[in-house]
């Protein structure tokens, strides 16, 4: 029986412009992450690394090459699946460097959003969104507005709203940037939790040189081509 | 789902009271014009209906009495009122002057008319009808006069003996009823100055003064009141005949021109005050260019300070119409809050405006919709601009 992947990226290429002005990005990238499993994704300043997250994202469409989320093919080889953006909606969860909560929405509607626009009851969907906050740990902030919040219950918040759809596919770009060691270990430990709970495949892109340790798998993603390294896989405490 | 277009309003509520208030009020301006031109409207019908007459006869091929002067001899109406199909007829004169109230002036319309006959003020607030044949009068309360008050017309003081409602000229100036003989002399009467240079022209006048007689006594009489005229003879007409037929009667047979209601309606209203309504119009359009102007500029500024949300928006899923529909429900929203403030301060102050100012129902209802569609139409910027965003500008890089 073959291995089902969360994440499967084969021979992966993106290319911007034409002719001379033209510039690879992304060149034959190959990436595989297993539902649970939390990968790193590291490089300097124009590696490529937003550039694989916004294809992984299905925010923009590679040059050539295949992609799957979880056994479903999104690109291959100019060929794309419909309605990105309810795929979008249902099989990826975005977590961001700042938490970029809706500002007009209490915590609670934050996180219930998602699952309303997938078409559920708004109660159903409250429950759905109080579960999370309350497995994050910010149930009590329930009905907050998000600049209440401190960055670290925002960014556990946006980690709910990425998780309330349950979908295979968690992008997490610099989710511990603006956070101190502690909460950035805290929010990789919850990261890890929701990852082996859910069995969701997780890509943590990152500078942070407090949290690459905790990484079992690393990629490593340089002039647009990544090379795969094993992590310390060291603990969050 | 839940509304966030609501969720974003209550939000920031302040924002868009105030941006509702301001706008508000240039609705309010908006409506008050429209009233304006309703006032106008109703003025000219008010003024015909306080008439009591059903037609205007004045001197031929003239629009009179209203939007054009008319001159006719005071007797033509004993002829008129010999008529077949002719309840009434009596002579009136209008008069628009300056009357002197304390140290102001006030605008008005002298009316002269014959107490009992078509012509003279329907109802009174206060006091008494004019039961002398000179020196009494009736204001409208909109005049300011009490009963009491003398007004100083020309020569004379008029002792105000009674007060009445909603009688205006075509022109909003509010009316003072005076007996007939008395707005004859106020109209025609010369001054002295003008009777000195008037009997030396005659006296050295042959075809007048052939005897060369300094002053007759006939002489003076003529020079000081003359002239026997009046605007117009208003008609009432007798049961059971048409006041077209009547009218048509008095053209053909005494050679004056009659006009029945409809007609005068339709000058006072199409011709009178037609360059006004032109220029409400105009003012009324370039208000509505200004207010959706004012409202694309603020929903597309608001959406321009949401656009990172608009990304987040987008890139986890949300269909471009919730998007849209959140924009179009904001720029219904802030025109609901506006229409509602601009109702209610006209309402306000329009009753201190010194003209009449009509509100009507169906106008608020027109100006209702004209404010949701120049939201709606000036929303698609925004959402034009919103639906541009590109969800990776979310992720950034």
């Amino acid at each position: 029986m073959s291995t089902v992947y969360g994440i499967e990226i084969e021979g992966l290429s993106k290319r911007y412009g034409e002719g001379a002005a033209a510039v690879d990005a992304l060149k034959d990238v190959n990436m595989r992450v297993l539902p649970g499993e939390v990968v790193g994704l590291i490089g300097p300043s124009g590696s490529g690394k937003s550039t694989l997250l916004k294809c992984l994202g299905a925010v923009i469409e590679p040059t050539t090459g295949r992609m799957a989320l979880s056994k479903q093919v999104i690109y291959d080889n100019g060929w794309k699946t419909n309605d990105l953006r309810a795929l979008r909606r249902d099989k990826i969860g975005f977590v961001f460097q700042a938490p970029y909560l809706i500002p007009f929405l209490d915590v609670t509607d934050n996180v219930a959003l998602l699952p309303m626009l997938a078409g559920h009851a708004n109660a159903e969907s409250r429950m759905r969104a109080l579960v999370l906050l309350k497995a994050l740990d910010v149930a009590h902030r329930a009905k907050a507005m998000p600049p209440q919040l401190s960055g670290g219950e925002q960014q556990r918040v946006s980690i709910a709203r990425a998780l309330v759809n349950r979908p295979p596919v968690i992008l997490a770009d610099e989710p511990t940037a603006p956070l101190d060691s502690e909460r950035a270990l805290a929010v990789i430990r919850i990261l890890n939790q929701m990852a082996f709970q859910y069995q969701t495949a997780i890509i943590v892109v990152t500078h942070d040189e407090k949290i690459i340790p905790t990484f079992k798998r690393i990629y490593h993603i340089r002039d647009g081509k990544t090379h795969e390294e094993a992590g310390e896989g060291r603990s969050f405490e | 789902m839940i509304s966030l277009a609501g969720r974003d309003i209550l939000h920031a509520w302040s924002k868009f009271a105030f941006t509702g208030i301001g706008l508000g009020l240039l609705i309010g301006v908006t409506l008050s014009m429209a009233g304006i031109y309703r006032g106008m409207v109703d003025d000219a019908k008010v003024l015909l209906n306080n008439s009591g007459a059903d037609l205007w006869v004045v001197q031929k091929n003239t629009l009179g009495p209203y939007a054009e002067s008319s001159s006719i001899h005071d007797d033509v109406y004993r002829s008129i009122v010999g008529m077949p199909g002719i309840a009434n007829a009596a002579n009136v004169t209008y008069l628009t002057m300056q009357v002197r109230k304390g140290s102001a002036d006030v605008r008005t319309m002298v009316v002269g008319f014959e107490p009992g006959k078509p012509g003279e003020p329907r109802y009174l607030l206060a006091g008494r009808r004019i039961t002398r044949g000179h020196y009494e009068a009736i204001a409208d309360v909109k005049t300011g006069f009490k009963i009491g008050d003398q007004i100083n017309i020309r020569r004379h003081d008029y002792a105000v003996v009674g007060i009445t409602q909603r009688m205006v000229s075509s022109g909003g100036d509010p009316m003072v009823f005076i007996p007939l003989k008395d707005a004859q002399e106020a109209q025609f009467l010369k001054d002295n100055d003008a009777i000195v240079n008037e009997r030396l022209r005659t006296a050295g006048n042959p075809s007048t003064n052939s005897l060369r007689a300094v002053e007759s006594p006939e002489n003076v009489d003529n020079l000081q009141s003359s002239n026997r005229n009046v605007n117009a003879v208003l008609v009432k007409v007798a049961n059971g005949h048409f006041a077209e037929t009547v009218a048509e009667d008095i053209r053909k047979w005494r050679h004056l021109q009659a006009y029945t209601r409809s007609q005068m309606e339709e000058i006072l209203v199409a011709k009178l005050i037609a360059t006004s309504a032109k220029q409400i119009a105009m003012f009324l359009v370039i208000l509505a260019i200004v207010s959706a102007a004012i409202v694309a500029f603020i929903i597309y500024t608001m959406t321009l300070g949401k656009i990172r949300e608009i990304a987040v928006l987008k890139l986890i899923g949300t269909p471009n119409w919730t998007i849209a529909s959140m924009i179009l429900q904001q720029a219904l929203g802030l025109g609901l809050i506006s229409f509602m403030v601009g109702k209610t301060a006209a309402t306000f102050w329009v009753p201190i405006f010194p003209k009449y100012v009509l509100l009507e129902p169906g106008d608020a209802i027109r100006g209702f919709v004209a404010v949701m569609l120049i939201c709606a139409i000036a929303s698609t910027l925004a959402i034009h601009a919103a639906l541009k965003v590109d969800p990776a500008e979310a992720i950034g890089g």
